[in-house]
């Protein structure tokens, strides 16, 4: 039962945001042709939307609230069943089964269309698994990313332009620049605190674009590089078709491989190091760990991923321009992260899939996408920070006797 | 000389815009430790009520001055609301959460809002009618100075001398220091803390709106997108100055405006942002604190 307490604080919150939105939602002007447009079905749209959404947020801060007090009081969770999925045996053998099948026939059975959407989702998976280097487990915000990413994609187009270098020789050299664009980045920045290196990483990758804007015998300004060609299998060109199918396994290759290298660095030593940094630097210094060294391995780790994607984007959209590597591109893989989860692989997969494929489905979604990813980081940071599939301490059981 | 001189006024009258919007940035982070990101997204929306109202009243045949007067103080308000309601629903429920929680909220709070603006208006530049009137006695110095940058130096320079008067000399500024110098203290005494971040939020984004009505009846034209840039220049010269610093704030407004200003007259002004972000990525690996600021020590 609803009590009219509630009632009456909803309908004030409505009252508040229908006066709030009222200017930028109902009137529009066009100063040009001197015509006011008065927009009033608008105004009952945002009166309903915030007196439902006003009784969920107070539902769900409840939820958050009840649910820390049980933490306190010690009481033990349920596993949920997203967690079981992942740590027993007997049900996760089988969904990567099932995900194996599907995406090797994936190519075979659906059109060019759609393949180009699910390289596009890959290429941001890989990107986020990259971010969730530096981000996720080292806890360095890093919002100029999207730089080493055309660091890359630059690299492959101008290597290509002027030195007519094929894909494969670039690609390790993308890599390479990555890295190296990454210590540039890193090496004076890491004195930094936490929201300070967030700024000094966006200024950096709008120094990148801006360049890249503006020095046209270099880089060809905002006109971009045209007919960069698409990757060859030892020489031999394929056809469109065959070329997007070549480059969807090649993601796939390559995500494998992230997901590999990614997961055994976790655990390694240096893996363990960036967690205790993200958790206290002052604690994890005390305990003997090079500061300057592990955040600049986590920032070099992360480019190189950046650089190589930027190649391999280069080829398969073959243009790039300074449009493609602006902030909200940072802000979307940062999205694709911290809804995923922080530090946690499988929630970065699903994370980038549902973040890139659902608005490509829901065409009428597409408009409100940028709308939903900036909604998205601040509902997550407010009610489920750890994301949508928390990363899984390791962690150890003794059995006393 | 004249083309000296020029380039110094231009200068500064940008500084002074950068500087009140720095205001809002450095007194948020000089109570609760936090970037606001959405402060740009405040000034912008200030900017576009400020043009919806006017071209209301125009089509509505108000006089000039009541045009000025009635759109400046209605997106002040709006501004304001909006700030407080950020606040509220971003940056509130974060209060005890780690650091990084509240900026990246801030970060989604800006790409909201920014697309807000460009769904429910448009993505295209508008003209911004310009409010403010032609000065006779001002033209023998018209190449100098015009109407709009003796308005904004005006306002600025009263703005910032009652936001001194405010946190120097009244209740509120007092409560409001003792909360930027330990929140937990100032509670301890009997200072509604809540209610404090509130009106600060309240008061930045009222300076944010007064810089953003001024700079967009300079340039002429607005769209959705300008708050992300002056959001990122106002928190250079926030930085520049020292966060946390209200005269620094000021000071690193002017430095930057002057920066921007004499370099783009005297080298090239396709790199105009350049030189902002790079002057930004120089102070913060060379002099973390700013000009005025005391680097803090970190205790453990």
């Amino acid at each position: 039962m609803i009590k009219l307490e509630e009632l009456k604080k909803s309908f004030l919150v409505s009252v508040w945001f229908m006066f709030l939105t009222f200017p930028i939602m109902v009137i529009r002007v066009n100063p040009i042709e001197k015509v006011v447009e008065w927009r009033w079905k608008n105004i009952l749209i945002v009166g309903a939307g915030s007196f439902f959404f006003s009784f969920l947020w107070r539902y769900l801060l409840l939820r958050r609230e009840t649910g820390r007090k049980k933490m306190e009081a010690g009481e033990i969770e349920k596993i949920p069943l997203s967690r079981r999925i992942l740590t027993e045996p007997k049900m996760y053998i089988p969904a990567l089964v099932c995900i194996a099948v599907f995406a090797s026939v994936f190519p075979f059975v659906f059109s060019i269309y759609q393949i180009n959407i699910m390289v596009t989702a890959i290429i941001y998976v890989v990107l986020g698994l990259g971010l969730n280097i530096v981000v996720g487990l080292a806890g360095l915000l890093d919002l100029g990313y999207v730089a080493f990413y055309a660091v890359g994609a630059y690299s492959y187009g101008l290597l290509n332009y002027h030195f007519n270098l094929g894909f494969w020789a670039v690609l390790p050299i993308g890599a390479l620049l990555g890295v190296v664009f990454g210590i540039l980045l890193g090496f004076p920045v890491l004195r930094l605190r936490g929201d300070y290196l967030a700024i000094v990483t966006l200024g950096f990758g709008e120094i990148i674009r801006l360049i890249l804007e503006n020095w046209n015998e270099f880089s060809f300004g905002p006109s971009g590089i045209a007919n960069i060609p698409r990757p060859s299998f030892f020489g031999h060109q394929f056809s469109l078709h065959a070329a997007t199918v070549y480059i969807y396994f090649l993601m796939i290759a390559l995500t494998l491989l992230t997901i590999f290298v990614v997961n055994r660095l976790q655990n390694s030593r240096i893996g363990r190091a960036w967690i205790a940094l993200r958790e206290d630097e002052v604690a994890c210094q005390a305990m003997g760990i090079d500061k300057t060294k592990t955040k600049l391995t986590a920032f070099a780790l992360g480019a190189t991923w950046a650089g190589m994607i930027g190649v391999i984007f280069a080829a398969k959209t073959t243009f790039i321009n300074p449009a493609s590597f602006t902030f909200l591109e940072s802000a979307m893989i940062l999205s694709i992260v911290v809804m995923g989860g922080m530090g946690s692989i499988i929630g970065v997969i699903i994370g980038a899939l549902v973040l890139i494929l659902l608005p490509e489905y829901l065409r009428a979604f597409s408009d409100y996408r940028m709308l939903l990813f900036g909604a998205i980081l601040v509902i997550m940071m407010v009610f489920r920070p750890q994301g949508l599939i928390s990363n899984v301490r390791r962690t150890y059981k003794f059995e006393g006797r | 000389m004249d083309y000296f001189l020029e380039l110094f006024l231009g200068g500064l009258t940008r500084g002074s815009i950068y500087a009140l919007i720095a205001l809002g940035y450095t007194m948020v982070y000089g109570i609760i430790e936090l970037i606001n990101f959405a402060h740009g997204e405040i000034y912008m929306i200030g900017a576009f009520t400020a043009l919806i109202v006017a071209g209301v009243l125009t089509f509505w045949g108000f006089n000039h001055i009541a045009i000025l007067l009635l759109a400046s103080i209605i997106a002040v308000i709006y501004s304001a609301a909006y700030g407080f309601t950020v606040e509220k629903v971003a940056y509130k429920p974060l209060r005890h959460a780690p650091r990084l929680s509240p900026l990246i909220s801030a970060i989604g709070m800006s790409i909201f809002l920014q697309n807000y603006v460009l769904l429910a208006q448009t993505s295209d530049f508008l003209p911004f009618p310009s409010l403010i009137p032609d000065f006779k006695f001002l033209e023998p110095y018209s190449h100098l100075i015009r109407p709009p940058e003796l308005v904004i130096l005006l306002t600025t320079a009263v703005s910032m001398l009652l936001l001194t008067l405010l946190i120097r000399f009244t209740r509120i500024g007092k409560a409001m220091r003792a909360t930027a110098q330990d929140r937990n203290m100032a509670m301890l005494v009997g200072i509604n803390v809540d209610r404090i971040i509130s009106i600060t939020f309240i008061i930045g984004s009222a300076l944010a709106a007064i810089g953003g009505i001024l700079i967009a009846s300079h340039i002429g034209m607005i769209n959705f997108y300008i708050g992300f840039i002056a959001g990122i220049k106002a928190f250079t010269a926030a930085v520049l100055g020292g966060i946390g610093s209200i005269p620094g704030a000021v000071l690193g407004g002017l430095v930057l405006g002057w920066t921007e200003s004499f370099a783009t007259g005297y080298v090239s002004s396709d790199y105009e942002d350049v030189f902002a972000f790079a002057l930004l990525v120089l102070i913060l690996i060379f002099r973390p604190a700013g000009i005025l600021g005391r680097s803090t020590i970190q205790k453990v």
